[in-house]
């Protein structure tokens, strides 16, 4: 299948002296952690399969940034920053959809005051407005009926207001969509945010992502899906600890779609 | 001899507010100890999100047991005080009930102020109990013990006695039973003072009535020392609340210069200072103590009502880390009243006492615990911020101290040196593709 897969990346473009519809942030994650890269390829066939016009920064590519402001390092998220937008700034990049709520975050919110101006979109909403311009058509599949559940990223959720989007994708497929007890405006973190992801935790009585992997197998899903490589680790080792590896699966919503095409 | 009264009153009056303004003026000098912050945009959004949050109460009913019986006592609390307005100039002019005068609209304002009297007693009484007999976890985390657990308590007894001498008062008042219009509820407590004599019912009406007045001038200058301020504060605190994603975090101006300086080939190295640039205090990075954060911070600290609902909604807390957003803010103002004592004892300047913000009342293992998933920042009915005094917290750990966790240093340096959080190399970003 990888073979089929076409990323081209801006250089590429740049060389033909063309610019593509949208430029594709993979991320740190997207690019580096094995089960992330699975989004990441899944995301590029529903672009393959829509023929939309995208490229990626490649090697050009630098994290956002993210982990380092949260950690309190504003020093180096600036140097972050400021490298990234040069680069954008430099490639006349105006459209940006990426699958990481951190980078989609830091890129929509963070950027502009430091000379980065972009039209930045979650997967999700990308996909959605896909779909509503007739670009993309999604049938349910294999996915009809399923229990699903959605685990709402804080940084997309709480941070930047995006419910809907990944909500109607799941509808979309004609699955049974169930809420946890906390969502929404009130989910509950994976426990991976603010820079959490790259340290043990502070000493508790339980870790955030079983916490939160226990609110949602109460839904009783057969599938857990999140629109974030970090939530999607976190969700992971929940079921992991929970013992329900071979009943619940944790997948991105990306993941979702390319499956029921069988992309 | 019969203007003893009205002249104790005035006195009295004169002494409550007084001391209520003294205090007021202290509040406002620590909160401006606070750094300065552009919050000049945006206003017609900002009088908004105040009608609408302080005002309307919009996020309280989010939970809507607590959201309803809070809503009574607030409108209580408002409309009550009408008639409060008639208790001063009866006080003051020897008046008795001077607003009678209005006619059978008297009647009507006397009966809905009797009604939300009753319905405020009961609240407070339904707040009490869960509170103290049901023990919701969120009132009985470990930062509510000692005067935070009083201090929730004697305020619901300032209420419950207030409603009660209320209700007395009008109960005992004979002309006001007899023309029976109004005494909604007081017609039914009348009847307790049946047995007694005219002069004495009397003396208990002059008793309810002015013990009321006191307890009410007693109770305003209880607030300036307790977290009930927040029935002041919630309106400058929602006006003055973030209008932005709560995701997007504050760029540091002063490290934007510096990042832009490092950047800019055209910067002469070896350029020497020019005059008077030597005597400029280089800006601190983020925050070790009260006044490295901004006003609105300091504001928000003051508005805290202790309620929990953000420690409750907190990850880090609900799987029982040291982090609860509430002690944060309960810190942050423990610690400016400390610095504004400090500063009033030694003659308006602030002369250092060997503590701060960080370590003496919060601690590095509190703020490494949180996720910034902003849910304290969306669950408190007030606007109020939590996470922006974490992360300024850390950031003058961080770069002030160079104090991070050292699975966080490994991250950063990652990060400098590969752009990635991990140890991979940037040219195999895109290997991906082939596998």
């Amino acid at each position: 299948m990888s073979e089929a897969l076409k990323v081209p990346t801006m250089a590429e473009f740049m060389a033909q002296g063309k610019q593509p519809e949208v430029l594709f942030w993979v991320g740190c994650a997207g690019s580096f952690d094995d089960r992330a890269k699975k989004i990441t390829k899944a995301f590029v066939k529903i672009l393959n399969k829509a023929n939309i016009d995208f490229a990626v920064l490649g090697t050009e590519e630098s994290c956002t940034g993210d982990p380092a402001k949260r950690a309190g390092n504003e020093f180096l998220f600036q140097m972050q920053a400021v490298t990234n937008i040069e680069v954008l700034n430099a490639y006349e990049i105006k459209k940006i959809v990426t699958t990481c709520p951190h980078c989609f975050n830091t890129l929509k919110n963070e950027y502009p005051s430091l000379g980065g101006n972009y039209k930045v979109m979650h997967h999700t909403q990308f996909l959605e407005s896909l779909i509503e311009e007739g670009r993309l058509i999604i049938e349910g599949g294999k996915f009809k009926g399923k229990r699903i559940t959605f685990h709402d990223p804080c940084f997309l959720g709480r941070a930047n207001d995006v419910y809907e989007a990944p909500r109607e994708l799941i509808q979309k497929l004609d699955a049974e969509l169930v809420e946890m007890k906390n969502c929404k405006r009130n989910g509950l973190c994976c426990g991976a945010g603010g820079a959490q992801m790259f340290k043990e935790p502070e000493k508790g009585d339980k870790d955030i992502n079983v916490e939160r992997t226990e609110q949602a197998i109460e839904t009783n899903p057969q599938i857990i899906a999140t629109g974030c490589p970090f939530c999607n680790t976190m969700m992971t080792d929940g079921v992991k600890a929970k013992d329900k590896k071979n009943t619940v699966k944790v997948m991105d919503i990306a993941e979702l779609i390319a499956n029921a095409q069988d992309l | 001899m019969d203007y003893i009264p009205n002249i104790l009153f005035a006195i009295v009056l004169i002494i409550g507010i007084g001391y209520f303004i003294k205090n007021i003026r202290k509040l406002i000098r620590n909160i401006k100890l606070g750094q300065d912050i552009d919050v000049s945009d945006n206003k017609s959004q900002r009088w908004k999100n105040m009608a609408m949050i302080a005002l309307g109460q919009s996020e309280m009913v989010r939970r809507p047991i607590a959201g309803i019986l809070h809503v009574i006592v607030y409108v209580g609390f408002i409309v009550i005080n009408i008639e409060v307005l008639e208790i001063i100039i009866d006080g003051l002019f020897g008046t008795h009930r001077i607003f009678s005068g209005i006619g059978s609209l008297y009647g009507v304002l006397i009966g809905t102020f009797e009604i939300l009297a009753l319905l405020v007693l009961v609240a407070v009484i339904v707040f009490w109990t869960r509170r103290n007999i049901i023990k919701l976890a969120r009132f009985w985390k470990s930062e509510m013990t000692r005067w935070p657990k009083s201090d929730a308590n004697y305020i619901l007894y300032f209420e419950m006695v207030l409603m009660s001498l209320f209700l007395i008062m009008n109960a005992t008042d004979i002309p006001f039973q007899e023309i029976a219009t109004g005494n909604i509820i007081s017609q039914y407590v009348s009847p307790w003072f049946a047995g007694l004599t005219e002069n004495s019912i009397h003396i208990i009406e002059r008793t309810a009535w002015w013990s009321h007045i006191l307890i009410i001038f007693v109770f305003l200058n209880y607030l300036y020392f307790s977290k009930h301020l927040h029935i002041l504060l919630a309106f400058p605190n929602t006006y003055y609340g973030s209008l932005k994603p709560k995701g997007e975090l504050n760029n540091l101006e002063a490290v934007t210069k510096e990042v832009m300086l490092m950047m800019d080939p055209n910067v002469d190295p070896y350029a020497t200072p020019t005059e008077g640039e030597d005597d400029e205090i280089p800006a601190k990075f983020g925050a070790s103590d009260v006044q490295d954060l901004n006003w609105i911070q300091l504001l928000n600290a003051y508005t805290c009502t202790e309620c929990g609902r953000c420690t409750s909604e907190c990850p880090a807390s609900q799987t029982g880390k040291k982090l609860s957003p509430r002690k944060i803010m309960m810190d942050t103002r423990d610690r400016l009243e400390e610095v504004g004592k400090n500063i009033d004892a030694n003659k308006g300047e602030f002369k250092d006492d060997g503590k701060q913000l960080l370590d003496d009342y919060i601690t590095r293992e509190e703020l490494w615990a949180c996720t910034s998933c902003n849910a304290c920042v969306e669950a408190c009915p007030v606007s109020i911020n939590p996470l922006s005094i974490i992360l300024d917290m850390r950031r003058y750990l961080v770069m002030e101290q160079s104090a991070a966790p050292t699975e966080l240093n490994t991250m950063m340096s990652n990060i400098e040196n590969n752009g990635a959080p991990w140890p991979y190399n940037q040219m195999d970003r895109l290997n991906w593709k082939n596998e």
